[in-house]
């Protein structure tokens, strides 16, 4: 299966990473030859095989549902590019 | 002072023959010396270090000696580090200061480590040869003999395994998903664990692919590896997939010998175009294994040849998932844009380099409407054909011994116009990532160009103690001294 330069656009726009037209070309190039390779995998026999999600060979742990932290508003927020008081601030959603 | 191991300089502070101070003012100096020419640190913490190298000296004093007090570790720039910037080697997060300290970090300052600073990577842990670094290359210190052209040390764990054969620190933290110990320890000729998954907390490690990343140290030898996991590992409630079971004496499986362990030699391992060198040594690390008693037996992994092309889909694909969090709001760099779409996908096109976007792009691909079943899926029973490849091996031997890696060193720029050709770096190591089971790197030898080759040790999991054994054996054997021309100390 081969990626036209459409399908490279759609890709691009969902995983929110903006591409330049003078960009495409290469890309799609460069996503089909990894894609290409990848084909190697519909040789492979998979009836019946149980799909494996995870590399932990044991049952995933529970916690208690309890807070454990909180009250660190500053700590959350130094890294914010932008913020209004104690908020996130991005660029105007609704008018 | 330098050609002490961390066990050696252990023992040396215990005895007082020189201070956590002197050691780490020593480090120091090698990595002002040194790291213009190497770049295997981003960031260095010098006036943090004396200050906890100072505290060591206060709790040697005392006699209150941990498992690592005084001792000077780079720490991989994936970890967490409270107070310390944090930048994964990518644009994206080079303003990123955590307020937090990674479990496995935390686990170290608990046992007296001291942190020269943070290493050098490929970015987001995506590469096998630390050129993708937003933060530059890092130059390998191996050189070959009557030729400068600089080499890469392998990656992602880059920074770390360069600046430990260098002599810039006693060990390091490092990171693998597809062989990111493994394979930059095998070009820079030290040793490299990765630990079964859950062995070691990921809380607190920036994510690259969760169901295969796996933290680990590198160090010069391999009871110094097993040293630094023995801090490094345990149980972590932060961390889902941490295990809950006890932290064996790693260092002192290192003494058990290998007299009548059974080591499996898979046989698809072996290819046409593997160098004559890595083919000769491996037969040698049998040989010596046979020597000191163990007995070894063909066996075969018939899926070993799909392991690639599965981590390239399921890798990726997490990896997208993972990396939607750098969008430019809570943290990490911003590029602004008219409205929020716009400044989602401006602050993502800035913030990635050419690498991180691929894998983004086929993540998002492999897991997109229509082609989940056909590419996700399938990997994930590919996966699972894997796993029990192992499973039934592993019924008949001890560990396995393979090569680390299918070459040595490569020079800086080379495999870098066809991404797959880099990809194929991992080939021997990608399967350990795909099970979950631990796998080691040991110096063994060095090639026709007198560049370090290493030897891979795999083992059930949670059973790093076996790999150890093995893997002291075979460093025994293999008497491993040769050095990189750059180093601290002569």
């Amino acid at each position: 299966m081969s990626l036209d330069p459409a399908t490279v656009r759609r890709i691009a726009k969902l995983a929110r990473i903006r591409v330049e037209d003078s960009q495409l070309p290469q890309l799609q190039a460069e996503l089909n030859g990894i894609l290409g390779w990848i084909e190697q995998l519909n040789e492979v026999d998979v009836d019946g095989v149980e799909p494996l999600s995870g590399g932990a060979q044991m049952a995933l742990k529970l916690r208690e549902d309890a807070v454990t932290d909180g009250g660190i508003v500053e700590q959350v927020l130094a890294n914010a590019p932008d913020r209004a008081g104690d908020f996130y601030a991005v660029p105007k959603v609704v008018e | 002072m330098f050609s002490l191991t961390l066990a050696g300089a252990r023992a040396a502070l215990r005895r007082r023959d020189f201070s956590a101070r002197e050691l780490t003012a020593a480090y120091l100096g090698a990595i002002e010396a040194l790291n213009p020419k190497l770049n295997a640190f981003i960031t260095v913490t010098s006036e943090l270090a004396l200050r906890q190298a100072d505290a060591a000296d206060t709790a040697l004093a005392r006699g209150e000696a941990e498992n690592l007090t005084g001792i000077p570790l780079a720490i991989k720039d994936l970890f967490c580090t409270e107070g310390v910037r944090t930048t994964a080697g990518g644009r994206i997060l080079a303003p990123f200061v955590p307020p937090y300290e990674s479990t496995v970090t935390a686990n170290l300052l608990r046992d007296g480590a001291v942190f020269l600073g943070k290493a050098n990577l490929d970015e987001f842990a995506m590469g096998s040869s630390n050129m993708t670094s937003a933060f530059g290359p890092v130059t390998n210190p191996w050189t070959r003999p009557g030729d400068a052209s600089p080499l890469v040390p392998g990656g992602s764990s880059g920074g770390s395994a360069a600046a430990v054969a260098a002599r810039l620190a006693l060990g390091a933290t490092a990171t693998d998903t597809g062989g990111s110990i493994r394979q930059p320890a095998s070009f820079c000729g030290i040793a490299g664990i990765k630990p079964t998954y859950g062995r070691c907390s990921r809380w607190g490690i920036v994510a690259f692919a969760s169901s295969l990343d796996q933290a680990g140290p590198v160090a010069r030898t391999v009871e110094d590896c097993a040293i630094l996991l023995g801090s490094m590992a345990g149980h972590d409630p932060k961390d889902s997939t941490s295990a809950d079971r006890p932290v064996p004496d790693f260092a002192a499986a290192c003494q058990r010998g290998v007299k009548g362990l059974r080591i499996g030699v898979p046989r698809e391992y072996r290819s046409d175009d593997m160098p004559p060198e890595i083919e000769a040594l491996w037969q040698q690390g049998l040989a010596w294994l046979r020597e000191a008693g163990a007995e070894t037996v063909d066996v075969s992994l018939p899926h070993t040849k799909y392991g690639l092309a599965t981590y390239y889909i399921v890798a990726p694909a997490e990896a997208s998932s993972n990396l939607a969090r750098y969008d430019g709001v809570r943290f990490g760099a911003r590029t602004e844009g008219a409205d929020l779409t716009e400044m989602y996908e401006s602050t993502r096109a800035a913030g990635f380099g050419a690498e991180v976007r691929r894998r983004i792009l086929i993540g998002t691909y492999v897991l997109s409407a229509g082609y989940y079943d056909a590419y996700y899926l399938r990997a994930q029973k590919v996966r699972a054909l894997i796993l029990r490849d192992f499973t039934e091996v592993f019924a008949r031997v001890d560990a396995l011994l393979t090569p680390t890696a299918p070459s040595a060193a490569f020079a800086q720029g080379e495999r870098m116009d066809d991404p797959v050709k880099m990809y194929l770096n991992d080939v021997f190591t990608v399967p350990a990532n795909m099970s979950g089971i631990p796998g080691l790197s040991v110096p063994a030898g060095l090639d026709a160009q007198g560049l370090p080759l290493g030897l891979q040790v795999l083992g059930k999991p949670f059973d790093e103690e076996t790999v150890f054994a093995v893997g002291a054996a075979l460093e025994r054997a293999a008497g491993f001294t040769a050095l990189p021309s750059l180093r601290a100390g002569g």
